[in-house]
């Protein structure tokens, strides 16, 4: 079941090579969310109580609910436009997620772990490899921060699987995605949104050699 | 229990300076978190190898870089004060730099004393955010770009290190422990999974490149040390830097251990000869001061990695030259302050003819560019000639010929900098437009500085041989 959800996941990663639309990359943010949630219901039978509703409330109501509201208030009130600009066409793109995958599946493969499943470790380093890309090739800083989400999002998948034998370490990774997703949006819902307005990386070009 | 006391000072002291926003408070509650932070200091250094609360060792290598950074401190603390002075800031951001100085400086003492791989990754954290804060001082679109640059690349990189601390915690369940003290995973680095092993060395290591200031996320640091301001730029370019040092080397000496000795050292030598060659290619074209000392802070890292790789007394070279260089890189980083209300730019290219404007100014500058460049009598050079020494021991001659190569061309296009700047008169231009002509006694700070790492470098008092060689022994 928890495979499923995870297969599940490794698609919202290869819709989001293809799609085109800054808003849809945001519901699939969110639903990314949904599916960390499920996937830590799942997952961590050893937590009860206090630390599990803690782990779930942050995979819905900070992943799924108010990242993604607040980057769409960002959208709206920036007027950033609808298309996503890839520098790539659509097709490269959803190759080169394909071979993500597929490498990942590769290195799974040399792996033999009663510790880590197979399906949690092609998920997390899928994500973590695509959100690089995605971050590399897109040119609005809108959307590298939704690559860097993505790129958390493998994180928590990879927390969660060994999150039953060290519950430290989950909620470190907790502490990482709230205070670095604030900081990035912070930032860029204060400041750069109004200094750089529909800003892409084209503009930031004042620090170089 | 006296590292609970330094945190809960240090908390109020950040606090204090944070909600006082009245004029003079930022001051004055600086100068208190300074004499804790001299307390820290002294008590470490009489309690060497305590314990306390349990997440905090004071080990040789953190002692060293405790001392180092309290000895930075106090000028970065001094010549931030005249900075803002000078700039007539308000009392709110005067509240807001006091207090991420604060805040910088207490979680890099913190993180150069944990004993446990997470813990210094928070405080990797807390630095990002600080450092986030001050870089953001000047507030134009400029300062804004390079903010957003790093923040963006330290979230990424923070990431990458928790990735490499999930990918070791699996290796260490393989030896049936849960407890990811450095002590720990040294004690079980023989039964550890080597296929994680690997993994979580080559993010962690990747990841804290970042701070380290090394291939492949160095450029995060460079942006942010040009935009930040001077006395922060010090602490950026030497301080911080170690931080990158401390969580790159403490795994390193738990990898070394294990089977995967080779294959972690040939890792750590290609990113410091990537490092080495990016350094020389910029520090050729570059073209503003602050970006050139950035720059000069890659190479030098890369001869630290370099000379860690080698082992032995490369070792010891390293941690040695990582010492001088935070003296003498927080210097010139210091004296830019002094250099940029002269001339009123950043830009080489419209500096000249220094010497005729504050003749001790520029001799200060030419010192720190010996110092610098490890051209005897620097103190840099009797490291710098013990890591080839170690490198030449272990083999590597054809590495060695290409470092010694590409620093000759870094010392050149150095020298070529530097010698403009302070010998020959600007062109067209009968004097320089800076704003004020500052007192000769600010080069004070960096003089002593310079002088000190030169004292370490030739004369180093017994008592830190014997600390930088137990900080060495983990590595042998």
């Amino acid at each position: 079941m928890t495979d499923l959800v995870l297969i599940l996941f490794l698609m919202t990663l290869l819709y989001m090579a293809i799609a085109n639309r800054m808003r849809s990359f945001v519901k699939i943010l969110a639903l990314q969310g949904v599916l960390l949630f499920l996937v830590a219901l799942m997952q961590l039978k050893e937590y009860t109580g206090i630390g599990l509703a803690w782990i779930l409330t942050e995979t819905i109501v900070f992943k799924s609910i108010a990242v993604p509201c607040v980057l769409f208030r960002t959208i709206r009130r920036n007027k950033i436009t609808r298309e996503a600009e890839p520098s790539l066409p659509q097709f490269v793109s959803l190759l080169i997620a394909t071979l993500i995958i597929a490498g990942s599946v590769l290195m799974a493969g040399t792996v033999d772990d009663a510790h880590l499943g197979k399906t949690f470790f092609v998920a997390a380093l899928s994500a973590i490899f695509f959100g690089l890309y995605f971050i590399a090739t897109l040119r609005k800083l809108l959307s590298h921060v939704m690559g860097y989400m993505v790129i958390e999002n493998g994180v928590t998948v990879l927390a969660l699987a060994v999150g039953n034998e060290m519950p430290l370490l989950i909620n470190l990774g907790v502490m990482l995605d709230i205070f670095a997703s604030v900081l990035i949006l912070g930032i860029f819902i204060n400041k750069i949104g109004d200094v750089f307005r529909d800003a892409d990386i084209g503009e930031l070009t004042e620090l170089r050699d | 229990m006296e590292i609970t006391a330094y945190i809960v000072a240090a908390s109020l002291c950040a606090l204090g300076a944070f909600a006082l926003r009245r004029r003079g408070a930022a001051a004055v509650i600086t100068s208190l978190f300074l004499l804790c932070q001299v307390g820290l200091a002294l008590w470490a250094g009489f309690n060497k190898g305590a314990t306390s609360p349990s997440y905090f060792t004071v080990d040789a290598l953190g002692l060293i870089l405790l001392l180092c950074i309290t000895v930075v401190a106090v000028p970065a603390a001094v010549h931030s004060g005249i900075l803002l002075e000078e700039e007539q800031v308000k009392p709110s951001s005067r509240a807001v730099y006091a207090s991420a100085l604060i805040m910088l400086v207490a979680a890099l003492s913190l993180g150069y004393l944990s004993n446990h791989v997470a813990l210094t990754w928070v405080f990797t954290e807390v630095t990002t955010l600080s450092a986030a804060m001050l870089i953001y001082h000047h507030r134009n679109k400029r300062a804004l770009e390079g903010t957003w640059k790093y923040v963006f690349v330290c979230a990424i990189s923070v990431s990458f290190v928790f990735i490499g601390i999930l990918f070791m915690s699996l290796s260490l369940m393989h030896a049936g422990s849960l407890d990811l003290g450095y002590a720990s995973l040294l004690a079980h680095a023989g039964e550890m999974d080597p296929f994680w092993m690997k993994l979580g060395f080559i993010f962690i290591v990747v990841g804290y490149t970042a701070k380290l200031g090394l291939f492949p996320m160095f450029t995060a640091g460079i942006d942010a040390k040009d935009t930040a301001p001077a006395p922060v730029g010090a602490l950026l370019s030497s301080v911080l830097v170690n931080l990158g040092f401390v969580g790159v080397y403490r795994v390193y000496a738990v990898v070394r251990a294990t089977p995967l000795a080779f294959w972690s050292r040939t890792m750590l030598v290609a990113l410091a000869f990537i490092s080495l060659f990016v350094a020389t290619a910029y520090m050729i074209r570059v073209r503003n001061f602050k970006r050139m000392l950035a720059y000069s802070g890659i190479e030098h890292m890369s001869l630290v990695t370099l000379g860690v790789a080698a082992g032995g007394i490369g070792c010891y070279a390293a941690i040695l030259h990582l010492v001088m260089h935070t003296f003498v890189k927080s210097g010139l980083f210091l004296h830019f302050s002094q250099l940029f209300r002269v001339f009123g730019t950043r830009m080489l290219d419209e500096m000249g003819g220094y010497f005729d404007v504050s003749p001790f100014g520029a001799l200060v500058l030419l010192l720190g560019f010996v110092g610098i460049t490890a051209v005897p009598p620097s103190g840099l050079f009797v490291s710098e000639f013990m890591i080839f020494r170690a490198m030449f021991g272990a083999g590597q001659y054809a590495l060695l010929a290409l470092a010694v190569l590409l620093l000759t061309v870094l010392i050149w296009a150095f020298a070529r900098s530097v010698f403009k700047i302070v010998f020959i008169p600007l062109e067209g231009r009968a004097a320089p437009v800076g704003t004020a002509k500052p007192s000769p006694w600010e080069s004070v700070t960096q003089l002593a500085l310079f002088c000190l790492a030169t004292a370490i470098g030739f004369f180093p008092p017994a008592s830190l041989v014997e600390l930088v060689r137990e900080a060495a022994a983990c590595i042998g």
